[in-house]
């Protein structure tokens, strides 16, 4: 039993893209080249059906895909019901439900 | 790092009449330290600095944690600066590195704003009856300990070097963020590359670890590790950079800052608790000094005069490298021989 001192160490935030598995967005990319129109808007997040019930966020899932975080993707992607709702929100006619769909399939499950 | 990248970073520092200002927290964490700078200066280098026990804290941590206003902590340092007056020394030398840094930052904030040091004037003569005249020069006891440092090299009983091996001791240097990050002018080597312990090292026979993180914060900070819940973020900075240098198997950390030495020191002991992580050899912590600890050992100081045995670290395995004699017990011993308690094994 390790000791408890009121506080845990901090897990660390910095982007190492040399250790950071990017083969998957990449992947995702090539299926969705639309993907690479994002401007990280919110527009999807805002809208989203299952972000009302529960803490899905498309924004969060393209940004911890595309610096290749993805240890605690897949467990995110299962709160997407793929109702494309946000597809018609996009502003830059990213093929979101399309990018969704790629990451499930390639992600470990 | 090009070795002769620092050589442009220079600055002026006298040779004697300094007025010492403390730290308010290093007499806790490394009692032996100041009382170790001072009797190296005096004793050793016959320079004359005065040690005075009428100046107060720089409220630097009430400062930097947003509890003291900065009129207020002006005055308190134009305070120091009329002692200073008063003892008849020209010269400020700080303890701490915050102090250092706060000493700096508002000598040039007055420099540029005329009227901040006026009314400092009116605010420290309305409050104490005092008035000052700004120091010719502010160093930091490193800067010190750095300007002497081949004086001290000649009187060395002891060299950074592996008795056993023969080899020189590899030294990881880690310089507080307020030493030169705030004004790069202000160290030797400037904010990118301090010279300050690495000079030191080379000159008593070590080398110096040239690691990734080198100029990583040790993430003391103060408000961000004041409030005991906060304190992941301060200790994953430190984890950051002992998991950068273990690699290259340092012999020991030598730092300049009251809070780095702490932290490098101390958080080894949280992680080895917390995770079970260790970054030394077999199963050991790396021993974290203070420059006058290193200093002092060079000059053959004992190791319990000097304060070692309250470091959380075991600092044991280092002196055996150095072939230094020291008395197992008399480890925890006070000056006047009482028994001062001993901390619990931690294993490092």
């Amino acid at each position: 039993m390790m000791k408890n001192f009121g506080y845990t160490i901090n897990t660390k935030r910095a982007i190492d893209l040399d250790k950071n598995d990017l083969s998957i967005a990449e992947e995702v990319m090539r299926e969705v080249p639309s993907w690479s129109l994002c401007i990280g808007c919110g527009s999807c997040t805002a809208t989203c059906t299952a972000g009302a019930f529960t803490d899905y966020n498309f924004r969060k899932t393209h940004l911890l895909a595309r610096r290749g975080d993805i240890a605690t993707l897949r467990k995110e992607l299962d709160k997407c019901m793929l109702c494309g709702k946000c597809v018609l929100q996009c502003p830059r006619g990213v093929n979101t439900r399309g990018v969704i769909a790629a990451l499930c399939r390639l992600l470990p499950q | 790092m090009k070795r002769s990248s620092w050589e442009k970073y220079q600055k002026t520092i006298p040779d004697d009449n300094f007025y010492y200002a403390r730290s308010c927290i290093r007499q806790n964490f490394f009692p032996g330290s100041e009382a170790a700078f001072l009797k190296i200066l005096k004793d050793d280098l016959g320079v004359d600095v005065f040690d005075d026990a009428k100046h107060t804290s720089c409220t630097g941590i009430g400062y930097h944690s947003d509890i003291v206003p900065l009129e207020t902590i002006m005055t308190v340092v134009a305070r120091q600066f009329s002692l200073m007056n008063e003892a008849g020394y020209k010269n400020m030398v700080s303890s701490c590195i915050t102090s250092f840094g706060l000493y700096t930052e508002i000598l040039s904030m007055w420099h540029h704003f005329p009227e901040l040091e006026e009314k400092t004037h009116d605010n420290l003569k309305k409050a104490t009856g005092r008035d000052f005249v700004k120091p010719e020069c502010v160093v930091h006891s490193s800067d010190l300990i750095f300007h002497f440092r081949d004086r001290i090299a000649a009187k060395a009983k002891k060299k950074l070097v592996n008795s056993v091996t023969g080899r020189p001791l590899k030294v990881v240097e880690h310089i507080g963020c307020h030493y030169a990050k705030i004004f790069p002018t202000a160290g030797i080597g400037g904010s990118e590359f301090p010279y300050v312990l690495a000079g030191m090292v080379e000159s008593w026979g070590g080398e110096v670890v040239d690691y990734p993180e080198r100029r990583h914060c040790c993430g003391f900070g103060f408000r961000n590790y004041l409030v005991q819940a906060n304190r992941g973020a301060p200790v994953a900075n430190s984890r950051q950079k002992l998991e950068s240098m273990a690699p290259y198997k340092p012999d020991f950390i030598v730092a300049n800052c009251p809070g780095c030495t702490m932290f490098l020191d101390k958080w080894q002991y949280a992680i080895q608790q917390m995770e079970g992580v260790t970054y030394g050899a077999d199963g050991h912590g790396i021993p974290v000094l203070s420059y006058e600890e290193m200093a002092g050992l060079v000059l053959g100081y004992d190791p319990w005069d000097l304060g070692m045995q309250m470091h959380q670290v075991s600092v044991e395995p280092l002196l055996m490298k150095l072939d230094i004699d020291y008395d197992e017990s008399h480890k925890f011993l006070g000056n006047n021989g009482k028994y001062i308690s001993r901390p619990t094994d931690c294993g490092l």
